[in-house]
């Protein structure tokens, strides 16, 4: 049963290229041509960081031009002339017309977090071409697609989200896996980011006092917005990051003083305070701390991206690192460990193919889009808009001095935590840095130590601060540093908040079907337990991460991107499986193409975590090396006593377990939608939960820019309802 | 004028962007609409907190 109706498009069969538009997109294409040529055979040279940018522009415009057309059109055969949930079910609240240029940048606000910003700063480790390849390749026949098709889906069900999509398209098997799988991984995910966050925080004072401000800012944003001027956001935004950038400045000043003395945090006081913090957000109203917050974040996060764009064509930085590292192909990094195959994927993650993405794609967003073809800008545009942001991130870490990189990156174990001790080690690597090099960039940045700051931020920051130095001048490098840090801790406490609120909400939906009660989202008991519930479980992984000997990052890393490509993964099933059962296996390809080479490489990835005989890169055997030591009574280094021992031992057991969870939850879910896939195949097509189609009476422009065509239309029908709410009144 | 009509047009465009997506044209839409039904709008302070009130039970996620 094809439930779509044909399209029909006001341009339809004449939408012929003009000779101009030929000659715009021959020039594109030729740009994106050269582009790539230079990065395919530059050996040994300096190779500019522009043509990585420009190789990624010319592709996106490319593959939103014709790819993302092909998709709507011909694949999911949008209609324009049917109503969306936002039209049909319109309440001002959830459900709601939205322009599109402004739901792109509601959607783009929520689906960009600090996850392209890390996994491609620690992907640099295999050098600069695998990373930038998967990004641009990634997005455009993986991700964005990912996301376009979701939101789609979700759009033609009333916004349902993923879980319900599951249970509903594929089964209950399917649907309670799914149900436990996205659950996990978002603990896992919330873990890793409050990793990063402690990692960027901890032993500076400078960062734990800005970004300590943030809570008082946002408080008095939420009071003001609340009783003083209700409703003006922009007027309050302006003041709050007024003062979040004052809160940086005068973060510098408070260095060698007792207030600075008292904020220098260990790892596990911060970790304290942030399982604290998260619970108290979470169960206060959202108007005191989270939307105060979000606003801030939206806007920081949408001007560092602005800024580095402009900052990168200014600086025209030159790539530091080699192309494919022998990290690559010997999967020895001390960054994280593994070759380049499977772990590269798994790696990148959130700025090529985000599962989590999916999350908001189904739910939110659809119940906001005006009209249907608003899917490709949407979906597919924002996805590479993320996308921009991880090369972006990718650059920033390719252009800084790879002895500083290695130096940065390598876990505390291994460098030993001194200039001299870290700077030796980097040596062993094939890279020279003397000590003092090393102690005067993180004295140029305000630091007591840049040696072994895992987790990314403190990378990018580095290569933002330099790269903002060279382009604008004026020798702020410090401020920089930590306007960077700032913008990524704000990035991730507000995902830590939200991500805690949205488990809690999950968390009592669930209980609440054999309790009805504790499903009341406005009980406080439930309210309380259910959010202590959530941040325990993230806390628990992230004390986990912070006090493993063997570096947090290094351990937990890969766990996180594999947990967000089985999502992925999840994601591109119900896809392959709505293609499927509305008739279209001619077009299955689209999202079977990327669904398959995900499975393939986060099975390779979780096979290799779980079943390695490599202590440095399978779980199960790192436990088994430390297991054997300890009870032959030694102490295997990085760990310094039993304790440590046991340490490595629990950790490294609890991961491989959440490893294997993830991966048989996963194959569930896949197993259960392959027997609808042949359901169908043989049926020709199945019944679904799409709703059926109701003429729309909206008109709207399809594009980011309105043809005039387009305006001439939407004039005309903006002066009949006018004319017409006259006569009615 | 004609030099400066480009700027005054793009600033336009951005403060109408800004308040579109902040949602602050949201309350201009409430009242414009209560004027066209003829009822009264309720204060501004209780529309917003209206708003908050539905935002607390919407959880919607940040993504990572």
């Amino acid at each position: 049963m094809a439930t779509t109706t044909p399209v029909r498009r006001p341009d339809g069969p004449g939408r012929r290229m003009t000779p101009a538009g030929i000659a715009i997109w021959g020039g594109i294409a030729l740009v994106g041509a050269l582009c790539w040529t230079v990065l395919a055979l530059s050996r040994g040279e300096e190779v500019s960081a522009l043509w990585i940018l420009f190789a990624a522009l010319a592709s996106y415009a490319i593959a939103y031009r014709f790819y993302a057309r092909f998709i709507a059109d011909r694949v999911l055969e949008v209609d324009d002339t049917r109503a969306t949930p936002a039209e049909r079910l319109e309440n001002g609240q959830d459900f709601d017309v939205t322009d599109r240029r402004v739901l792109f940048g509601h959607h783009f606000a929520a689906i960009a977090g600090a996850g392209p910003l890390v996994g491609p700063v620690l992907a640099a480790q295999m050098g600069y071409l695998p990373g930038t390849i998967w990004i641009i390749v990634g997005v455009i026949l993986a991700g964005a697609v990912q996301d376009m098709m979701v939101l789609f889906f979700s759009m033609r069900r009333d916004g349902k989200s993923l879980g319900q999509m599951v249970r509903e398209e594929i089964g209950t098997v399917g649907g309670i896996a799914a149900l436990i799988a996205v659950f996990a991984i978002m603990i896992i995910i919330l873990a890793v980011l409050a990793l990063v966050v402690v990692n960027a925080l901890a032993e500076s004072p400078w960062g734990v006092f800005s970004i300590g401000l943030t809570i008082p800012i946002a408080l008095f944003m939420g009071f003001y917005l609340r009783y003083l001027r209700p409703g003006r956001v922009s007027e309050t935004t302006a003041i709050g990051v007024a003062l979040l950038l004052l809160a940086i400045v005068v973060g510098g000043w408070i260095d060698d003083t007792a207030l600075g003395e008292t904020l220098t945090l260990s790892h596990e006081t911060l970790t304290v305070c942030l399982i604290v913090y998260g619970f108290i957000a979470s169960v206060l109203p959202v108007w005191m701390l989270l939307t105060p917050r979000d606003y801030l974040s939206t806007f920081m996060k949408i001007g560092v991206i602005a800024l580095l764009a402009v900052g990168l064509v200014l600086a025209r930085p030159v790539l530091a690192n080699d192309d494919v590292t022998s990290f690559a192909l010997d999967g020895d990094g001390p960054v994280f460990a593994g070759k380049l195959f499977p772990f590269v994927f798994i790696t990148i993650a959130c700025g090529a193919l985000s599962g989590f993405h999916a999350l908001i794609s189904s739910g939110t967003t659809p119940k906001m889009i005006a009209k249907e073809s608003h899917v490709r800008m949407i979906g597919y545009g924002g996805m590479l808009m993320e996308s921009f942001v991880a090369i972006s991130a990718l650059i920033a870490a390719c252009v800084i001095d790879q002895g500083l990189y290695f130096a940065m990156n390598s876990p505390a174990g291994a460098t030993g935590g001194t200039a001299a001790s870290a700077a030796e080690f980097v040596g062993t690597l094939g890279f020279t840095i003397p000590p003092d090099t090393l102690t005067q960039a993180a004295a140029a940045v305000q630091e007591p130590t840049l040696v072994s700051r895992t987790g990314g931020a403190p990378t990018l920051a580095v290569g933002i601060s330099q790269i903002f130095t060279d382009a604008f001048g004026g020798g702020l490098a410090a401020f920089w540093y930590h306007f960077a840090i700032m913008f990524e801790a704000l990035f991730i406490l507000t995902a830590v908040d939200a991500g805690t609120r949205v488990g809690r909400f999950m968390l009592q939906d669930t209980i609440g079907n054999i309790w009805p009660r504790y499903g009341d989202t406005s009980w406080r008991p439930a309210a309380w337990s259910a959010s202590a519930l959530v941040v325990a479980a993230w806390g628990y992984m992230l004390y986990v991460g912070v006090t493993d000997p063997l570096g947090g990052i290094n351990q937990l890393f890969p766990l996180f991107g594999i947990s967000n490509q089985l999502l992925a993964a999840i994601a591109l099933c119900v896809c392959v499986t709505l293609m499927l059962k509305h008739g279209k296996a001619r077009w299955v390809w689209v999202p079977l193409v990327p669904l398959v080479w995900d499975l393939i490489t986060t099975m390779t990835a979780s096979w290799q975590k779980v079943f390695s005989d490599n202590p440095a890169i399978g779980y199960f055997a790192q436990a088994d090396r430390y297991r054997d030591a300890r009870d032959a009574g030694e102490v295997l280094a990085p760990a310094k006593d039993a304790g440590q021992m046991d340490q490595v031992i629990t950790n490294s057991t609890t991961n491989g377990v959440l490893q294997l969870t993830f991966a048989i939850l996963v194959i569930v879910v896949v197993a259960n939608a392959a027997v609808v896939w042949v359901r169908a195949l043989r049926a020709g097509s199945l019944p679904t939960t799409e709703v059926p189609a109701v003429p729309s009476q909206i008109v709207a422009p399809a594009d980011f820019f309105a043809t005039a065509d387009e305006k001439a239309a939407v004039r005309a029908w903006e002066e009949s309802r006018l004319t017409s709410t006259g006569r009615h009144r | 004028m004609s030099i400066l009509a480009p700027a005054v047009r793009a600033w336009r465009g951005l403060r109408w962007y800004v308040r579109e997506a902040t949602g602050e044209a949201r309350w201009d839409e409430y009242v414009e609409r209560c004027a066209r039904d003829g009822t009264e709008p309720v204060s501004r302070r209780a529309w917003e907190r209206h708003r908050a009130d539905a935002r607390e039970h919407d959880p919607r996620s940040r993504c990572c």
